[in-house]
């Protein structure tokens, strides 16, 4: 089975560069701004995008995700209305993956079969669950992988040689490589230590590897995507959103392009960088 | 009761954590090499004689353990019915039960080579606890409370301070208990190499849930013996505060195949159950936060609700998932005590018995004063003191100023 994001690899492969992708919040700050945000995100250079699943308590993020995660619910978002908004992004685009990020609890709530279903037919193409290790694979990726959707695990510094069979073993689409052991929108990782660790990871798999936590610069970007075959950006897209929001909280006519212009600056550091090393 | 009965309950959880449908290891995949060798070490620790040798001559000589079974008589004649036993946690050093597990975690941290130390806390017994032993065994310690607790548990905070602890006040969400673990939580992932975390209740990851119980069990273990000296036979009740359930878990644990033994766990009903409050079980339902499934407070949408109680301790939106499952079973019988309902239980035992209880405990000596009365008068009914209550009254005293104006 090809999805989207198997496509948007073999693709990039020709081009022969790697994939940016980026990440913002579902609903933050609110709606239908969103919606517009990720509309633009194509055209600005994304290949792929990632889109958070607010959730009260993301206890893996930094504050700048937090903070985006609790403007999206205060605005009124939910998981059902994060799925009107890839099926509003569907409307225009076919082709750009659509990856949501979150945390479980929503997902069980709303009922895994009925969110897989729903999420498939609002053309959703992958799903990362920060809190579902393989120890837990029964509960989400397996029925997801059956229902045809890419279930993209984490692998982090700490996730040894020993283990990381383990973390592969029913991981498709990309490996999402966390490039330090904290939280999102921490510090900065290092060029060459995050380019052996995405060796590392390549003698355990043929899956493209994409890197993510402490990109902030285009040229930050350049350097990763030079070891990796995907950059990601979250919390800097994150900042630049909250930046453009007037006193209090609400989207002004700035917000829409504040992320727009900076994804494209970031692309452009993407597009600059050499094909990662096969 | 569930017709599909284990043949014990005492036997989980299984080898991944699940308490039935509950437990778990619901965590970044940061977290999860580490947890898979502290699942290790304790299993290593809990195998090794010299292990429990320590222990039992820190819990005897450090803590001061066995805490004292003791026979209320003025409550017992007041409510007219069971007789009625104090398990006397409050006695133990740090002022609660949560010294037991702290103790055992910090050995086990030690077994590990970890150097730093971070914890939770809400009312602030459980950071105290943990930085009375990283004092006494040269430690470093954080402990994460969020900023509103740190507000209103002033004299715990100046405690684990002067014990050369850091506390974080936490800013983000509702800035009470949920945060701090999160907040603990987000230190872990960022430390992972050389930080220890020692989680406050049997809730968390496996084998957090299972580690903490087994540290608690001498409470229930005590009380057993306790009561067949006092009385030559077991108990007919035991009453718990719940917040986490540490406190609940270790005192019913040991009692769970007697079935001649009646179990209440009291979570706290805050405003009452149709308003703010902190009761998982009664006004909640299953679903995953903290790396495990367990009852929750949460939303339609699965969002986790505030939990409101005059309770720092109890003020959490969950509960340990082995209590969740204990529910589901019927093995223990889970009420709830209101905020108003405590504060009179708080009053009632520091005149009758001179014993202020923690206002976490007041919520089972609240049930203690409806349950009791209707009991016959040989009924032995066993309420864990978890906590003494010096911690809480200058906020009683603030209370009790609005009444009166």
């Amino acid at each position: 089975m090809t999805t989207r994001i198997d496509a948007r690899f073999a693709e990039l492969k020709k081009e022969g560069r790697s994939a940016f992708v980026t990440f913002l919040m579902a609903g933050d700050p609110d709606p239908a701004t969103s919606l517009d945000i990720i509309k633009a995100l194509p055209k600005a250079g994304a290949d792929i995008i990632e889109i958070g699943m607010p959730f009260t308590d993301p206890m893996a993020d930094g504050p700048s995700i937090q903070a985006a995660g609790l403007r999206a619910l205060k605005a009124g978002m939910t998981l059902k209305k994060t799925l009107e908004m890839v099926r509003g992004f569907r409307k225009d685009d076919n082709t750009t993956p659509l990856v949501l990020m979150g945390y479980y609890n929503p997902i069980y709530i709303y009922g895994v079969d009925k969110f897989l279903a729903d999420a498939k037919t609002a053309g959703v193409d992958g799903l990362i669950l920060v809190d579902l290790p393989p120890e837990e694979d029964d509960e989400l990726c397996i029925p997801a992988l059956k229902a045809g959707l890419n279930f993209i695990r984490l692998a982090t510094p700490t996730t040894d040689d020993k283990r990381l069979p383990a973390v592969l073993a029913n991981t498709s689409g990309f490996v999402y490589y966390v490039s330090i052991t904290g939280i999102t929108g921490a510090a900065a990782a290092d060029s060459t230590v995050v380019g052996d660790a995405v060796a590392r990871i390549k003698r355990h798999t043929k899956l493209p590897v994409c890197v993510g936590f402490g990109i902030r610069t285009p040229q930050a970007a350049r350097a990763i995507a030079e070891k990796a075959n995907g950059a990601v950006v979250g919390t800097a897209l994150v900042d630049a959103l909250r930046d453009s929001l007037d006193t209090k909280g609400q989207a002004t006519t700035k917000t829409v392009a504040a992320v727009a212009d900076l994804v494209a600056s970031l692309a452009q550091g993407v597009r600059g960088a050499k094909q990662a090393a096969e | 009761m569930n017709p599909n009965l284990p043949n014990s309950f005492r036997t989980g959880p299984d080898e991944r954590g699940h308490f039935g449908n509950f437990g778990g290891r619901f965590v970044a995949e940061t977290l999860m090499p580490l947890i898979l060798d502290l699942e290790k070490a304790y299993a290593a620790a809990k195998a090794d004689p010299s292990f429990q040798a320590e222990m039992n001559g820190y819990l005897k000589d450090y803590v001061g353990r066995p805490s004292p079974l003791y026979f209320a008589e003025r409550l017992t004649e007041h409510l007219g019915g069971a007789k009625i036993y104090l398990k006397r946690e409050e006695l133990n050093h740090t002022g609660s039960h949560k010294v037991n597990n702290v103790l055992g975690q910090i050995m086990v941290a030690r077994r590990m080579g970890k150097k730093r130390i971070i914890a939770e806390t809400g009312a602030g017994q459980h950071g105290v606890a943990t930085a009375t032993l990283c004092a006494r065994f040269g430690l470093e310690c954080v402990v994460y409370m969020g900023a509103v607790d740190v507000a209103r548990q002033a004299p715990n905070v100046f405690r684990m301070e002067m014990l050369g602890a850091k506390v974080v006040p936490v800013q983000s969400g509702t800035r009470t208990l949920k945060d701090a673990m999160n907040e603990a939580l987000r230190d872990w992932v960022t430390n992972v190499h050389n930080t220890f975390y020692c989680i406050g209740t049997v809730a968390g990851p496996h084998p957090y849930p299972m580690m903490v119980r087994d540290f608690q069990s001498v409470i229930g273990d005590e009380t057993r013996k306790q009561m067949m000296e006092a009385e030559g036979r077991l108990p007919d009740s035991l009453i718990a505060c719940i917040g986490g359930g540490s406190n609940a878990m270790g005192l019913f644990h040991p009692f769970l195949d007697d079935p001649s033994v009646e179990i209440f766990g009291v979570e706290a009903a805050g405003h009452g159950l149709t308003q703010l409050h902190a009761a998982s079980i009664a006004g909640g339902r299953p679903g995953v936060l903290h790396g495990n499934r367990t009852y929750l407070l949460m939303d339609a949408d699965g969002q986790i609700q505030d939990a409101h109680s005059i309770s720092a301790g109890l003020d959490y939106p969950g509960i340990g998932p082995e209590h969740s499952w204990l529910h589901e079973t019927g093995r223990v019988t889970y009420l709830s005590a209101t905020d108003d309902e405590a504060l009179a239980a708080f009053m009632l035992l520091s005149r009758l018995e001179g014993i202020p209880p923690a206002l976490e405990s007041a919520h089972a000596i609240a049930k203690v004063t409806e349950l009791a009365p209707k009991r016959p008068k040989d009924h032995l009914m066993v309420v864990n003191l978890s906590g003494r209550g010096d911690k809480d009254i200058p906020q009683i005293t603030e209370i009790l100023k609005g009444k009166k104006q």
